[in-house]
């Protein structure tokens, strides 16, 4: 029965939201070369794309939490992503310290705060019973004031060299290290989605959380289990992303965390659950990364940028973020 | 014991029926506190004055989350209020500098009004009518309303005429001051509406949209309607947090959003809608800026200042399900 519907709905010529962000990052690639400071010989391009790509990296890297909290359903959104991120961020520029030798203690450090940052929002969410939006805002505030309250806003460190050197440089034919990494990455979350037990069970209580738990799902760990990824992964991307930046901030992390949801509503997941893939969020940042750098290259006034950027996404979102199924 | 069991059962239908309780509980705790650590509070007119000074500062902040309120209710979210609030902010600022012009400051203010009602609506027929997830597209809607208001003002600046600003500022009636009766009003106005036809229809969409789809509720237009009463919510505070700081900033109504949704959760307003209370966010609101106080009161180091303040709005959201946990485990 059910394989009836699929195929009767794939006989329908339909493009798939990853697709169409992919076709439409390629456009705005090419209109951005007609720009006055656009790229214009191959090899310029070449470059250009690289760097984009890189900069979408970051974004995806902290998006891939978000998509997994997502697709939990339950209007689970993380909005302490940001906060984890600068956390990690800071750690990870403090302990390191210029020292190739504490690059994996300190790894594995930040990931287990960011984890456990992410349990908090868990036991929040699935126990107590605390909407997501406002747990996971109340735990940013948290952790934000944690911050204040540990480095009283000065902090000091330095970047391990080989940071800098698999992350920041180019590693092969002028490909950046960063761009292996991410597809690794992006491979990594991919088997976690399509293959493995948890990534059924996620998509099972994004969908429904009563007949998944009828089924044989424990729902609530698995709500558990979901955020305390969440926040593993935005600490490893704030791991990634200081290696990147060769510095630190106290809202560093702040400003990726609206582009990343963003990432991953213009990737084709459903805010509202039980849909969705990491590739989609992919595409999905390449999209809104290739948009705000279009916007930074043609030199507009902030003002400008930010109507122009809200008109984008409104169109983005007409175009192929509308939710099915809503008739009414 | 059947008695014990029908009292839980008679506590369970009064809290679902009013879901503002927790809410008044915490209110009740922390304005009390509030007032133990005031000095001679039984003095004459420390009460009237207390009241003026923190409700003129907290009318913003209430009259947002009530709109919010009525969005959540009909199953949407509303990330664009704040920046409504900060484009009405500047929009008054530099139109507004003397008062010699009266009837032109009425247009101008009835602008900001009619502006916030368009605004409201273009969120409603994108996310009810067009069927985008509210979320992310009131964020991008917040995105052009706060890039339109740095446009307008690029660096903080005003000068509302001090006639205009003492009126909201100091004006009160039997020691009540002005902020009170202007909840009070929308309270009471809402008291009517949410027995009527429109009331029943909000939660009913915000409930479960299909059903009330196939019983003849025209869901779209509910929906869009919540939209921009947050909208005209959201005008209203601007004009509310113009007049009480006399001039215009291009992010001052950023941090509001948040906070007005944080007070409608406090309040007991479930984010999946249909169920919730106005006079719950009033006092969401208010025991969110109570907290403030408490900590300025407590003369904390200000390092701690925003670790504190986080902590206990996540106990305070916490405390219904730790008291659910506690209950099951009986």
């Amino acid at each position: 029965m059910s394989e009836n519907i699929q195929s009767s709905e794939k006989k329908k010529f339909t493009i798939s939201p990853q697709v169409t962000a992919l076709l439409l990052a390629l456009l705005l690639f090419l209109a951005s070369g007609f720009l006055p400071n656009g790229f214009n010989s191959v090899d310029n391009a070449i470059n250009q794309a690289f760097n984009i790509l890189r900069l979408s990296a970051f974004l995806a890297l902290i998006a891939a939490g978000q998509t997994l909290v997502i697709i939990s359903g339950g209007e689970g959104i993380d909005l302490s992503a940001g906060a984890i991120v600068t956390i990690a961020v800071l750690f990870t520029y403090k302990f390191i310290n210029g020292d190739n030798a504490m690059v994996l203690p300190v790894l594995f450090f930040v990931v287990a705060c960011g984890a456990a940052i992410g349990l908090f929002n868990g036991l929040g969410i699935a126990y107590l019973k605390i909407p997501p939006f406002v747990m996971t805002l109340g735990m940013a505030g948290v952790v934000t004031g944690a911050l204040l309250v540990v480095t009283r806003g000065l902090y000091d460190g330095k970047v391990a060299p080989i940071m800098t050197n698999v992350i920041a440089r180019d590693l092969v034919w002028g490909i950046p290290g960063m761009l292996f990494l991410w597809i690794i990455f992006g491979v990594f979350m991919t088997i976690l989605l399509e293959r493995t037990r948890y990534g059924k069970q996620l998509f099972a209580i994004g969908v429904n959380r009563l007949t998944a738990r009828l089924s044989g799902v424990r729902v609530d760990r698995m709500i558990v289990a979901t955020y305390s990824i969440a926040g593993a992964l935005a600490a490893f991307s704030g791991f990634i992303l200081v290696g990147w930046l060769q510095n630190a901030g106290l809202l560093v992390g702040n400003q990726y965390l609206f582009p990343s949801i963003a990432a991953v509503a213009v990737g084709g997941t459903l805010l509202s659950g039980g849909k969705g893939s990491y590739f989609g969020t992919m595409a999905g940042a390449i999209v809104i990364q290739l948009i705000t750098s279009l916007l930074t290259t043609m030199q507009l006034p902030e003002a400008i940028q930010q109507i122009v950027y809200g008109s984008i996404l409104i169109v983005l979102l007409i175009v192929y973020g509308r939710e099915k199924g809503i008739r009414l | 014991m059947s008695n014990k069991v029908d009292l839980q059962e008679g506590w369970r239908n009064f809290n679902r029926k009013n879901t503002y309780v927790l809410s008044l509980i915490i209110f009740i705790i922390t304005t009390v506190a509030y007032l133990l650590l005031q000095p001679n509070v039984f003095d004459e007119g420390v009460i009237s004055r207390l009241l003026t000074s923190n409700f003129r500062t907290w009318l913003p902040v209430i009259l947002l989350a009530i709109g919010q309120t009525i969005v959540m209710l009909g199953g949407g979210l509303d990330l664009s209020s704040g920046a409504l609030v900060s484009l009405g902010n500047v929009i008054l600022a530099i139109s507004i500098t003397s008062n010699e012009e009266p009837w032109f400051n009425l247009l101008i203010v009835l602008g900001v009004v009619a502006l916030g009602l368009i605004a409201g609506f273009f969120n409603g027929i994108l996310t009810a009518y067009l069927g985008l997830q509210p979320m992310i597209t009131t964020f991008a809607t917040s995105f052009v309303y706060s890039g339109l208001a740095l446009l307008i003002l690029p660096n903080p600046w005003g000068n509302i005429p001090r006639e205009y600003t003492k009126v909201y500022r100091n004006t009160s009636w039997f020691g009540i001051p002005l902020a009170l009766f202007i909840i009070a009003l929308i309270l009471i106005i809402w008291a009517i509406i949410k027995n009527r036809r429109y009331g029943h229809f909000l939660l009913a969409v915000g409930g479960k949209a299909d059903a009330a789809y196939y019983t003849g509720v025209r869901v779209r237009r509910i929906r869009i309607s919540t939209y921009v009463i947050s909208g005209l919510f959201a005008s209203l505070a601007a004009i509310c947090y113009t007049l009480l700081t006399g001039s215009g900033s291009a992010v001052s109504g950023a941090e509001m959003t948040l906070s007005a949704i944080t007070a409608a959760i406090l309040g007991g307003t479930s984010m999946a809608g249909g169920s919730g209370s106005l006079i719950g966010s009033v006092l969401g609101a208010i025991i969110l800026g109570t907290i403030k106080n408490l900590i300025s009161l407590s003369k904390m180091d200000s390092w701690y200042r925003v670790l504190v303040n986080a902590t206990v709005i996540i106990l305070a959201l916490a405390s219904p399900g730790i008291i659910n946990l506690i209950r099951r485990k009986k």
